[in-house]
This record gives structure tokens, sequence and C-alpha cells, in this order.
């Protein structure tokens, strides 16, 4: 199949960027966006042109290293998608696509399509752990876990911190990113003795980058993991509870 | 120089002890003024680099990614292996211990292999403590499964996403500390080479990717945990950037190289469907507990897979090993469909697939088992393909996945090279011949969390006020050499893209390096890499600068180095005259045509030390000495 | 030398301020105290509304109902006494919202300086999208609905305590109908998305009620959006005269 390409060029962070249009011609159905792109690139190397930077790394939509805009939804048109794991049958012969970087306050570009992410790393850093030093667990099996529980939390975990909550999010929100880690940990009763100076060290992290959530569910709509935006709704009662408990008394 | 493995004395299951007893402290104050270097975050270097801080260590972590939560560990599906006996069916440390050995067709190290299997049981204590949901049972407790051929039910997992869950546990603990103030983390750093200072390792040389800028960081000691280098061959299961630079340099400078040979490759992947390829998708091989894998009998089988009745196929596991089946262990399972796609019976898009059949099972547990149970694996599969597995088969076929050697280490993960650690994948040191399934996320995390953590002190301790500066002529040298190398690739000016003549490589390596070799196979591989090389410094092309986000000219370093170390996998297959595990020579096969070993010839670690460009390597054996288990001549039939 | 072996907890970043200031710092705190003002404001609404509806049962009953407002809570508070109080009540409300909105917006642009040159909705309803002019239209047409009908500066023949022909004669405007028409679809939209977001504000969230939130805001929304539309309809089409 043919197809034209609008893609965002921008050569570093404080370089002016535009939208450069490329042919991608002669691609294969069963091809990945990724592969796509790889093809375009290699005909750009061998016109001289540098080719299209974009972030990539494990292809199997599990990393969370790529991710763009496509038509103007974060990892493309299919729902429950990273864009390495976007095939190319998705498209018609003739399609026009545009493709741009996620865009936030909090993620400056590098070079094209790449973004700095690393404000989602902060918020990991605040508090986005259980403390315990290696060697001071205890036996596993001494904590059980009702499945459920462990399924929920299972739920969150699976978080690929890819971005594309904060990029689809109007906001430029990273609610479900947060909502994700806090709702990981503060599920399980490992992770019971932080819990509320978690969420409160996360969030003040988070806003720091981020914008507000206003519950559009745009975030969920293209989460690669499908996380649901009803974790945001339990961190915001993490947030009150930690605000309004007499912690003290209620432990943890 | 010869090889001290620094195996502690004493009977097998007190070495670890007897070691950690005798190894020297660092008192508790002194452990600040230490900086210890962590190339890596994946399970290993993000396990080492958070221990180390824990314990008071100056920690500063460099990946090349732009967070340390990326690293390919993220990719494992399957599960992680420890013994704890939760089901009560036989298991212990002792046959975990067995299992790996035979599993890796003897050619390990004892002692290393029982500490694995020891600390198995406190990785799973770790993991869970950090919050890592593991699968469990309705009472609450940790569920296992049996898992790549092993008979007892011992592997922990979490839903298909084993591995992301297990690095995030370390990451967790890795961020924790950088919020602490006790790692520096260097992301888009990527490592080109290591600094010696009197023979000793002192520091590393990395270019900034976005800046292109190039720095010397000194420290007291280097580890290394940069994974394996499976993308030697293009195509492979192994994440786009995963390379061997870090663990190439350092063999440059000396560290030996054990065992380049060994590679793994997995018999359940999603084929080629086309030269845009840029990788191949591995679906667990827990698939093939219920499907069933066969091709046409006739070469040139045209038909659609539900046309060919049922006397036409061929089963050929089953034919071939009766008692084991489509569970064969992974080398033999994907020889087997390398075989049968020689003779022409492959199907699919160029004939380089096999069936693996659900309808069987589908008929006998219904389509709802089925789907419960690999659900997520067909969804893939189907995203991917665009087939629908449950009314058409699966097609799969063979792909490198894991790098079995790496550098060579002592019992403490120490190189030849006194302060380069090397653990993960990067070190040869658990797996022998060949890995057992989820082996890989276990022998990781052990290192990273157990065994460096520890080890490393008792190096640290010997050097109180040895501290070096990045200023001294070592560093300026080696930085100057970087350098120059960086502008040999930058001013190529060629006409070929990097991958262009990666492919051209991985096409050599997979042809004659790969699932079957032979002498004259190698060396003709040996040839043509020369040659390839050579055009490669010549024409390639590697458009813009050093000085910016260069993607061009990062993989055209690391194509580099695979020319380079795909040449020392083929004279090191060459050199191993025998048969064993993931390196299978076809001159070396019994009548029914599996391997043959040659314990008597071949019962060595090969360690390979460089001696310049334009000399051969020269190999270094370290005997391995079996005082536990006897030797045998592994059946699965 | 045992700080450099154990974790201290790591500070918070902000110098800490008392709680509720801290509290109302934070875009959750502003959320929640939206979620709240914007409950307190949509049960006055449903009151309001619910009152009005006596204006179908004729100019006698609704007269006698505005009378009870004044004197409401008599002897124990003066006349009007009840009013003001619920208006002060109402007016903090209003400030908060809006502050606590403004705030917000101008810290959701400043997250995206620079936006997408092409951007497609996948999730985000129509009244999702619209909060913040439907909030801003609202807040202009309260203004002009209390010069109307409570001061009645912007009414053509207002008659202090004849609330029934102050009603009806309003209404015959139909430019005035129809900006009470168009206001009142706004505010149905805000309700629609306002009336579900703020269980999730508050953290209410439950796997089994978690459908009926959607029910519950969608319900209310269509009630008093109806209810409110029917009166000036009620007054064009002379149903009521």
């Amino acid at each position: 199949m043919d197809l034209t390409l609008q893609v965002w060029r921008q050569a570093s962070r404080t370089a002016d960027g535009k939208f450069v249009t490329y042919d991608a011609k002669g691609i294969s159905p069963d091809a990945s966006f990724l592969e796509m792109l790889d093809v375009v690139n290699e005909e750009l190397t061998e016109r001289g042109e540098q080719p299209i930077h974009f972030e990539h790394d494990c292809r199997e939509g599990i990393c969370g290293s790529c991710g763009m805009m496509i038509n103007g939804v974060a990892h493309g048109p299919i729902g429950g998608t990273a864009t390495c794991q976007l095939h190319m049958r998705h498209f018609k012969d003739g399609d026009n696509i545009r493709v741009e970087p996620w865009r936030a306050r909090a993620f400056p570009i590098i070079k094209d399509l790449i973004v700095d992410r690393s404000p989602l790393d902060q918020i990991i850093q605040a508090g986005g752990y259980i403390s315990v030093n290696t060697g001071s667990a205890i036996e596993a099996n001494t904590l059980p876990i009702p499945k459920p529980v462990q399924e929920h939390a299972m739920d969150a975990a699976e978080c690929i911190q890819c971005g594309a909550c904060v990029a689809q999010c109007p906001n430029g929100a990273a609610q479900l990113f947060t909502s994700a880690k806090v709702s990981h940990l503060g599920l399980l009763p490992q992770g019971q003795p932080e819990r509320y100076d978690r969420v409160i060290r996360m969030v003040e992290v988070m806003e720091e980058h981020f914008g507000s959530c206003t519950m559009y569910g745009e975030c969920e709509a293209v989460c690669p993991k499908e996380i649901s935006i009803d974790f945001i709704a339990r961190m915001n009662r993490d947030y009150l509870a930690a605000k309004f408990k007499n912690r003290k008394e209620a432990g943890g | 120089m010869t090889l001290d493995s620094k195996i502690p004395p004493g009977p097998i299951d007190k070495k670890w002890e007897y070691a950690k007893a005798h190894y020297k402290l660092v008192n508790p104050a002194n452990k600040r003024k230490y900086d210890v270097i962590v190339v890596g975050a994946g399970l290993a270097g993000a396990a080492a680099a958070a221990s180390m801080a824990e314990l008071g260590y100056n920690v500063h972590c460099f990946v090349y990614h732009d967070s340390p939560r990326r690293a390919h560990s993220i990719a494992a599906q399957g599960g992680i292996n420890a013994a704890k006996n939760y089901q009560n069916d036989g298991d212990s440390i002792y046959r975990l211990f067995y299992d790996t050995v035979k599993g890796g067709d003897y050619r390990s190290r004892e002692s290393n292999v029982y500490r694995l299997a020891e600390l198995s049981v406190n990785i799973i204590d770790q993991a869970v403590a950090q919050g890592v949901p593991f699968a469990r049972e309705y009472g609450g407790l940790l569920e296992n499964r049996s898992f790549g051929g092993v008979q007892v039910s011992r592997t922990f997992y979490a839903r298909g996403q084993t591995g992301q869950q297990l690095l995030l546990g370390a990451f967790q603990a890795l961020e924790r500390q950088i919020g602490l103030g006790r790692v520096k983390m260097y992301p888009r750093h990527e490592m080109l080479d290591v600094v010696l200072v009197d023979g000793q390792a002192k520091g590393i040389v990395t270019r900034n990717l976005v800046s292109g800028t190039i720095t010397s960081y000194a420290a007291d000691a280097v580890v290394l945990a940069t994974g394996g280098y499976a993308n030697v061959f293009y195509l492979s299961t192994n994440a786009k950037a995963s390379n061997a630079t870090a663990i190439w340099r350092a063999y440059r400078r000396g560290a030996y190289f054990a065992n380049p040979c060994y590679t793994q490759i997995h018999p359940t992947c999603i084929p080629q469907s086309g030269d845009f390829q840029s990788k191949l998708t591995l679906m667990s091989e827990s698939l093939r507990n219920d499907g069933r894998i066969w091709v046409p009998k006739v070469a040139g089988d045209a038909r659609r897979p539900d046309q060919i009745p049922e006397a036409e196929r061929d089963y050929y596991l089953e034919r071939k090993y009766p008692s084991f089946g489509n569970l064969a262990p992974r080398d033999i399972a994907s020889r087997g469909a390398k075989e049968v796609c020689d003779e022409g019976r492959g199907v699919g898009p160029g004939g380089r697939g096999v069936y693996l059949d659900f309808a069987d099972a589908i008929k006998r547990l219904g389509r709802n088992v089925i789907e419960e149970r690999y659900g997520n694996l067909f969804e893939m599969y189907a995203d991917i393909t665009a087939e629908n597995p449950y009314e058409v088969p699966m097609r799969i076929y063979p792909a490198p996945h894991y790098t079995m050697g790496g550098l060579w280490v002592d019992y403490n993960l120490m190189s030849n090279i006194p302060g380069l650690y090397v653990g993960g994948e990067a070190n040869f040191s658990d797996h022998g011949a060949n890995r057992l399934g989820a082996s890989a996320l276990m022998q990781g995390l052990a290192d990273g969390y157990f065994v460096l953590p520890v080890t490393i002190g008792d190096y640290l301790a010997g050097q109180l006020g040895k501290k070096v500066s990045a200023d001294r002529p070592e560093f300026k040298q080696t930085q100057a050499e970087v350098e120059e190398r960086i502008g040999k690739l930058v001013n190529a000016k060629g006409k070929r893209s990097v991958d262009s003549f990666h492919k051209a490589l991985g096409n050599i390596m997979w042809e004659r390096c790969g699932m079957a070799r032979t002498a004259e196979g190698l060396k003709s591989a040996i040839a043509d890499i020369r040659v390839l090389r050579e055009q490669y410094w010549r024409d390639v092309r590697v458009l813009g600068t050093n000085e910016e986000p260069n993607q061009a000219l990062e993989k055209a370093g690391r194509v580099a180095d695979f020319f380079d170390l795909g040449e020392l996998m083929c004279i090191d297959a060459l050199q191993r005259e025998e048969s064993a595990g993931g390196h299978f020579r076809v001159e070396y096969q019994t009548a029914e045509g599996e391997a043959k070993r040659n314990d008597d010839d071949f019962l060595y670690v090969s360690a390979w030390q460089f001696k310049g460009d334009n000399a051969a390597p020269e190999l270094h054996k370290e005997p391995l000495v079996y005082e536990e288990v006897k030797l045998a001549t592994r059946s699965y039939k | 030398m045992m700080q450099l072996m154990t974790a201290a907890a790591p500070a918070t970043r902000h110098v800490r301020a008392s709680w509720i200031v801290e509290f109302y710092r934070s875009a959750i705190g502003k959320k929640a105290v939206m979620a709240i003002t914007g409950a307190f404001l949509f049960g006055w609404i449903f009151l309001h509304m619910a009152g009005n509806l006596k204006v179908y049962t004729g100019a006698e009953h609704y007269n006698a109902y505005a009378q009870f407002l004044i004197t409401m809570g008599a002897p124990l508070l003066p006349n009007k006494g009840a009013l003001i109080l619920v208006r002060t009540l109402l007016l903090i409300a209003v400030w908060f919202h809006i502050q606590a909105a403004t705030q917000l917006t101008i810290m959701n642009r400043k997250a995206r300086p620079v936006g997408y040159g092409e951007r497609d909705f996948v999730a985000g309803t129509y009244a999702a999208r619209t909060m913040r002019w439907g909030g801003v239209i609202i807040l202009l047409f309260v203004i002009y609905h209390i010069g109307h009908l409570t001061f009645g500066k912007l009414h053509p023949d207002y008659i202090e305590g004849d609330v029934y022909h102050n009603f009806v004669t309003g209404f015959q405007v139909w430019w005035a109908s129809a900006i009470y028409i168009i206001a009142n679809l706004a505010l149905g939209m805000h309700l629609y998305h306002g009336l579900w977001s703020m269980f999730n504000s508050l953290g209410l969230n439950h796997a089994r009620f978690n459908a009926w939130k959607r029910a519950f805001a969608t319900g209310f929304a269509l009630v008093v959006t109806l209810a409110n539309i029917s009166f000036p309809i009620a007054v064009l089409t002379g149903f009521l005269h």
C-alpha cells in the first residue's frame, strides 16, 4: 500500500519544528507502524536525509519506549495498542497519516518524535515503591493476598509508562499513570505502611509537572494496557484520606 | 594467565556460606567513600545498583534508555523458577540445581548453579515484599506452574508479564535510592569503553545520546549488566537496541569472552512475514503444553492446513521423542523445525514455519479452556498475523532469543580484570550450553540482589585510598580512542545504511552459526564477515553529526561490534568440535540425529582473549569439574 | 553512622502551610472543593427548579411560595433571613467553584503550552469538553437571571412581590426566553459531566455502583434541564399566561 505521511521534524529541543511530507510506498499491510517508518527511513538515508528519529525498543508493546500521535490520537486508531503493535492493515491504501510527538510542558521534544519523559520517573522516585531493603523480606507465603486483590493490583501494575495518557489528555495530566502506581502498591498489604505518605508525595511531584484531571476519559481510551480511570478515583480517595485521616490512629 | 574461578572450598551446599564468611568487609562508615559504576538497569543492573546503594555505596547507574524501567528484561513472559517446593511435589534446591545443570547440557559451573538455586527462594521473598503481584491461588497463597520441560511446578508468574513485574520491583527499589540521593542516574548515556588503570577497571567512557558529549567517569569498581548479544543475528526476539558494545569493549580491553557460540534459539516465535521485518516476537513456550506441532509429510504441499488429512501430516516431535513429544527442550524443538523446513516441508510465506495446532486441544477441552489458558497469546498472534488461531493453526518458527555466553567471570562474578564485575545475561556463568525456561529472570536477580552487592565488598575493601581521577592519562587516552572511532563512522560517508549491513551480517550468522553449524560453513562465515566488515568501515552511511541525537550513529557503533563478536562466535563454534545444548555441529551427532557431546575433549569453558585487531584471539580453557552431578547424555526420548 | 544505613523517609517538597491551605493548594484538593461546591449548587438548582414547578399550580400558589421563601425560618430568623443565608452560601460556593476552576484551567493550559497540529477525541464527551465555556455561559446567565427576575433591573415590567406576573411577562419576550433555553441546555450539559465526575473527584468509586453514577448524572441533568426549559416554552405557547 502507498501512504502519505506528514511527520513532525525538529532537529533539537530548541530548534523550530515543522511537518514534512513523505511518501511511504509499497508498504506491506503486515508491517507494524514502526516498520513502516523503518522503510521510510531507509529511503531517507539513501537520499541523504537524516532518518526520522523515534523512540522504540522491544517492539512487543511492553517496554513503553515508543509512542506518537497518529492522526491526532496517541498510539493511533486501534485501542489497547502501543505504536509498535499497530499494524498497517488498519490503514487504507492512499491514506494520509499525520505523525506528531507527545506534547506536554513536562515532555520537551529531544528530536523529531522523541520526547523527554523523565518527570514520570520523578513521580516514582517520590514514593512509587515499597521500602524494603534487599535481604529484609519476610517469607513470601506468610502474607496471603486474596486473589481478586492481587488481580486488581496487577491490572494497575501493567502500566508501561509510555506517557500516552499524558499525551492524549487535553489537560496534559498524568493522573492515570500516577494512580496506576498508587493503586498497584496501595492495594497490596505490603504497601499499607507507606500508603498515605506515598500518595501525598507522588501527587505533589505529579502536580509540579502536569495538569489536573477533568475526567475526560481520553487516557483510558488510548492506554495500551487499558488501565481504568477508576484508579484515578481511587487515588483521589487515598489522597483525601491522607489529608483528613489521623494516620497515627488509622495506621498507615 | 591462568583462569582462577575462585570456587570456595567445602561441600557444594556450604560453598556460598563459606564464601560469605570469608569475604573481606567494608566498614559501614567507609562505604560512602566508594563509587561504583553500574552499566545497565535490567534485572541484574537495577537490582545490583539498588542493593549496593542500600548498603551505603555511592552508585552511578548508566542506561541508554530514557528510563531504567525499559531494559529488555521487561519482555520476559513465562516466569521465574524458585525451589520453594510450595507444591510439595518433591522440589528442592538440589533438584533445581540438578535440572539447571542437566538443561545446560553439562557445560556450566556447578558451584555457581548451586548458589543460583539456593538464592532462588530469596528472590521470591524479595519480589513479593516489593509488591510484585505474582499469580495466587484462591486461598491467597502463591501459585506455581510447570514450565520448560521440568517435572515439578516451581515457576512463579505474573500474567505473562513476569519480566515486567520483576523489573518494576527492581526499578522501584532503584528509583527509591535515586530519590534518596544514593544512586545517581545517567539515562540516555551509552557506555562506549571501560578504562583500566594499572590493570584494574576504574571507570568508563560514555556518550550522552542527546548532546553527543563524550565523558569519562571514574569509580572504584565497574559492574556491567548489559544483557545479551542475540541481536548479532539482526532478527531476534531481543529489543532493537540490545547490543554487545559494553561487553565487547571490555573484551577488547582484556576481559575474556566465554562460550560465545552458546546461543539459544527459541522454538515458538511468530515467523517472519517479509523483508521489512525488524524483529521477531516470541510467544510463551507454554503453548506447547496443548498445541501439537506438525508439517505436511510431502514437501511443497500447498494445501490449506484444514485440507491436509491426518494421515498426510507429520507430527515430527511426537514421532521422534515419544515421551516428551511437543515438550522437548528448546534446542531440540528448534532444530526439529529447521530440519523439516530445510526438507521443503515448511509452511507459510517462504516456507519458514511449522504449524502449532490447537484443534485437538479445543476439541478435547473446549474453546473456553484454551481461551483461559492462552487468550492473551492468541490475541497477540492474531494482532500480528491477522489470522485467527482458534480456527487456523498457528505458524511458528525458531528465533534467536538468549545468549548463554558472555564475559568470563569467577565465582564472585568478577571478570579476569580486577574490579570489573559482570552480572545477568552479560556473563556466561550459570546456563552452560542451554538455558532452561524461567531461569533467566532468576539468574539476573540472584546476581543483582544477592551476589554482586556482597562479592564487590571483597574487592573494594582492598581499594581504600586508591581512588583515581578521570583526569588521568588512561582516561584521556581511552576517551580519545572512543572519539576517533566515532569520527570514523561519521566520516565514512559511504552509501549503505547501517541496517542493510546488519541484515547481511545477521543472514550470515543465522545461516551458518545458527541452529546447525558445520566446520565448512563456519569457515566461510568467518571469511564473509571479514569482507563485510571491511566494506562496512568503508561504505557505511551515517548521516548527521556526533553532536546531536543520532540514532544511526548509535546503531553504527553497535553493529561494528557485532561484526567482531560474530566472528568470535564462529571461531568458538569452529573450535568446539562437539554438539552441546544450543551449539549443534552437524558433524557431531548420533545416528538418530541427536547432539553428541564430547566430554573427554570439551569439558571446559572456552574463554577468549583479545590479541589485537589483526591477530587471532587466544583460547584459555577453564576445566569444568563435576563433583555432584554425574555426566550423562541428555535424553528426552 | 546509623543514618547512613537506614533510609529516612524522604521529605516532601513544599514548605508546610496549614493543612487546609495545603489541601486547597493541590489540584486534587481543588477538584474536591469543586465537587463539594458543585454538589451544593446542584442541590440548590434542583430545589429552585422544584419550587418553580409550582408556577403550574397557578398565580396564587406560586406567589405564596415566594412569600414563604421570604418568611422561611420565622420566627427564629428575621424576614429574608434564611434567603440571605442561603444566598451568602451560594455566593461562597460559586466563588470557590469558579476560583478553583480558573486556577485549574490555568494549570492545565500551562501543562501543554504547544498544542497539536491535529488532535482527535476518542472518549471525551462533548459535555466534558465544554465544561469551561459552559461554566462561563452559566455564570453570565446567572447574572442576567438575577437582574431579570430577582431584582427586576433587566425586566420590562417588574412588580415587586408579584413573581407570577414577573415570570409570565418576562418570558413573553421571545429573546429572553431564548436566553433561558440556551443557558439551560448549557447547564444540562454541565450537570451531565459534573454530576458524574464529582464522584470521582471525591474518590467515591465502587465497582458495584459505578454504573449508577452515570445514570444519576444523566437522570438529574435531564430532569433539571427539561423542567427549566418548560417554563419559557409554557409561556411562549400561551399555556401559562
